[in-house]
């Protein structure tokens, strides 16, 4: 299957501080890619850059292409004709996300206007179709209520349809549960996995939460300070991590299975980008560090089991050490 | 929302009648009507007589409650110079005051207001920083020193403007500029950064995402959020209509309201006094009325809660 979006040597800076590093990626047509990281190592930049979507005084370089158009510095009708219509986008925080003093029903009609050309009563009822299709109960009843009148989870139902209404070829949900609480965000998790299959939609799911991103997402790429650390699918990742940051974001989760144990947090904190530490980002924090990690930065390159890595002395391979399964259990 | 208003309209009368007691009381204490109107040199029983006929040897609560059966009935009593009613001498005064006030504010609407998005747009642009230099020098300069700039310039350099009376259309330019330029900063200033505020907020960039045309992003999703506090300041300036010239009046030697009031004030003309503070708390609090209503129909959020 062809690459619905293509991202190439992206760099971004603010201020004249690079925050993105040269990022490669693709997204298929209809495939669920999962962005992992912790706050702050440029997930949410990445796709607001593409989109055009981050304030004047960023810097962008590289190239995004969606089919035949460059969105990177595209003007601005070209890239409205894009969000919205072919790449959705929803957000963390739904509550502050939708306008506070528009009904629900008139931003969810707007962007069918925008994008599909629906008016009046043929908008309503198709705004009325989708938020049905979210699971908001008793839509005609709510279609003019305010975004106050609902719960952060109903909010992002209705973010999410409001999304769906250009029928985009691909939906970017930036941390969309973040905000929310347990029981929510599985429902919404749920949510958007049917709605991907139904509507025959791509997904790019940026979280920091890796049990969502291994129940929603096909392929998994690990970003830190800016730059893409490991990418693959994401059983290969989740059974054997080979970049030790990948890997010391399973030991920081807890498990439910298996004897209690210890969470290994991450030594440190991801590092100022006004101040990027020479060689490998992620070497101050790295229990695998050696003096060539300090000194040099290894490319993202891709490996025999099909994964890319961008780490000179990586966790052994398949076979070779436990998977971490059995190492966290053990 | 008829207990909203019922509730709103009473604290509204009862601002009205602070304003009218403590005018009234400070009125009589701060100096005798009678030794002001008739000079130092009358003679006693000339002025126990005026005093009898106007009814200021009576205790002050007496005379407050007439004043206050009075005002009730409609009647606003008369002015202690000429004996004309103070209501017919404020109200032929109202017209000429609202020639200058009128045109005022509507250019500090249509030129602040745009002036303060502008500048929220493109922000940290020259035309930014200009933008915030004008308004802070706008409102920090007083009027009296704004009008005789503008005097200086267009009256005696330029030859091209009257620098004061009353007469034609363009007698009314240069206090009508002076007037509109502090609240031309102050409704720049204020619409600024309320814009900035609203256009860092998420809505703002999911409105985006979704493919809105800038403009409509602009114009119809901040906006609206930015209207509160642009409001809050517009219904202060309307309030404002009545007794915002005085100081331009004077200078410009405009026969409005502000100047019959610094007249009245300095004769001790009780009534027409009161007359002209009780209009400008009136239209004070009905402006702010209005803007009350107005923050619910902007904000659905500030909307009445139902009664608990």
């Amino acid at each position: 299957m062809g690459n619905l979006v293509e991202i190439r040597n992206l760099s971004v800076s603010f201020d004249g501080v690079p925050v993105l590093h040269s990022v490669d990626l693709q997204v298929a047509q209809g495939e669920a890619l999962g962005l992992v990281g912790e706050s702050g190592c440029g997930k949410s930049v990445t796709w607001l850059a593409a989109l055009g979507l981050l304030p004047s005084k960023a810097t962008i370089t590289g190239s995004v292409t969606l089919g035949q158009t460059e969105l990177v510095n595209a003007p601005r009708p070209a890239l409205e004709n894009v969000r919205g219509g072919r790449i959705a986008m929803i957000f963390q925080d739904p509550s502050s996300a939708l306008n506070p003093v528009i009904q629900v029903g008139r931003q969810m009609t707007e962007a069918l206007k925008l994008h599909r050309g629906l008016r009046g009563n043929a908008a309503r009822t198709e705004a009325l179709r989708l938020m049905d299709l979210v699971g908001i109960p008793d839509a005609k009843g709510r279609f003019n209520l305010y975004p106050h009148e609902f719960s952060g989870g109903q909010c992002q139902r209705i973010m999410i349809a409001m999304a769906l209404a250009g029928e985009p070829d691909l939906l970017i949900a930036d941390e969309p549960t973040t905000a929310l609480d347990a029981t929510i965000q599985a429902q919404i998790l749920d949510l958007l996995a049917r709605l991907r299959e139904e509507m025959r939609m791509g997904l790019v799911f940026i979280s920091h939460d890796l049990g969502a991103v291994a129940q929603v997402c096909e392929r998994v790429s690990v970003m830190y300070a800016g730059r893409i650390v490991e990418q693959g699918p994401v059983a290969q990742l989740f059974d054997r991590p080979r970049h030790p940051y990948t890997r010391g974001l399973f030991d920081a989760i807890p498990r439910l299975d298996g004897p209690r144990t210890l969470l290994a947090p991450i030594p440190g904190t991801v590092p100022d980008p006004y101040n990027l530490p020479m060689g490998c980002a992620f070497s101050p924090r790295c229990s695998h560090a050696q003096d060539f990690c300090h000194k040099e930065r290894p490319e993202l390159l891709r490996q025999r089991d099909g994964r890319a890595l961008a780490c000179a002395y990586p966790l052994p391979e398949a076979g070779a050490h436990k998977t971490t399964m059995e190492k966290v259990t053990s | 929302m008829i207990r909203f208003i019922s509730l709103r309209l009473f604290r509204a009368a009862l601002t009205v009648l602070a304003v009218m007691t403590f005018a009234f009381v400070v009125l009589r204490m701060s100096g005798d009507p009678a030794q002001v109107l008739l000079g130092p040199d009358v003679p006693q029983n000339v002025i126990d007589d005026f005093r009898a006929d106007w009814g200021l040897d009576k205790p002050l609560w007496r005379q407050y409650l007439a004043y206050l059966g009075a005002i009730l009935t409609g009647d606003f009593g008369l002015s202690m110079r000429g004996g004309a009613p103070a209501l017919d001498l404020v109200l032929e005064r109202v017209p000429a005051t609202l020639i200058l006030t009128i045109p005022a504010l509507f250019l500090k609407l249509s030129i602040g207001i745009p002036a303060g998005i502008y500048a929220a747009l493109h922000r940290d642009s020259t035309i930014d920083r200009g933008v915030i230099v004008l308004a802070i020098l706008g409102f920090t300069v007083p009027s009296f020193v704004m009008g005789l700039v503008l005097v200086l310039i267009f009256s005696i350099q330029l030859g091209l403007l009257p620098s004061g009376g009353f007469g034609t259309w363009l007698h009314a330019i240069l206090p009508a500029l002076t007037i509109s330029v502090g609240g031309i900063g102050l409704l720049a200033r204020f619409s600024r950064s309320a814009m900035i505020e609203v256009m860092g907020q998420p809505f703002i960039r999911t409105a985006s995402a979704k493919g809105v045309k800038w403009r409509d992003v602009v114009w119809g999703h901040a906006l609206p959020n930015a209207a509160v506090p642009i409001v809050t300041i517009v219904g202060f300036m309307v309030g404002s209509l009545i007794a915002g010239a005085v100081v331009v009046e004077t200078i410009f030697s405009w026969p409005g309201i502000g100047r019959l009031l610094i007249v009245s004030v300095s004769n001790r003309d009780l009534a027409v006094v009161q007359c002209i503070l009780l209009l400008i708390a009136a239209v004070m609090v009905c402006s702010n009325l209005i803007v009350d209503l107005l923050y619910g129909w902007l904000d659905p959020r500030l909307r009445a809660q139902p009664a608990h």
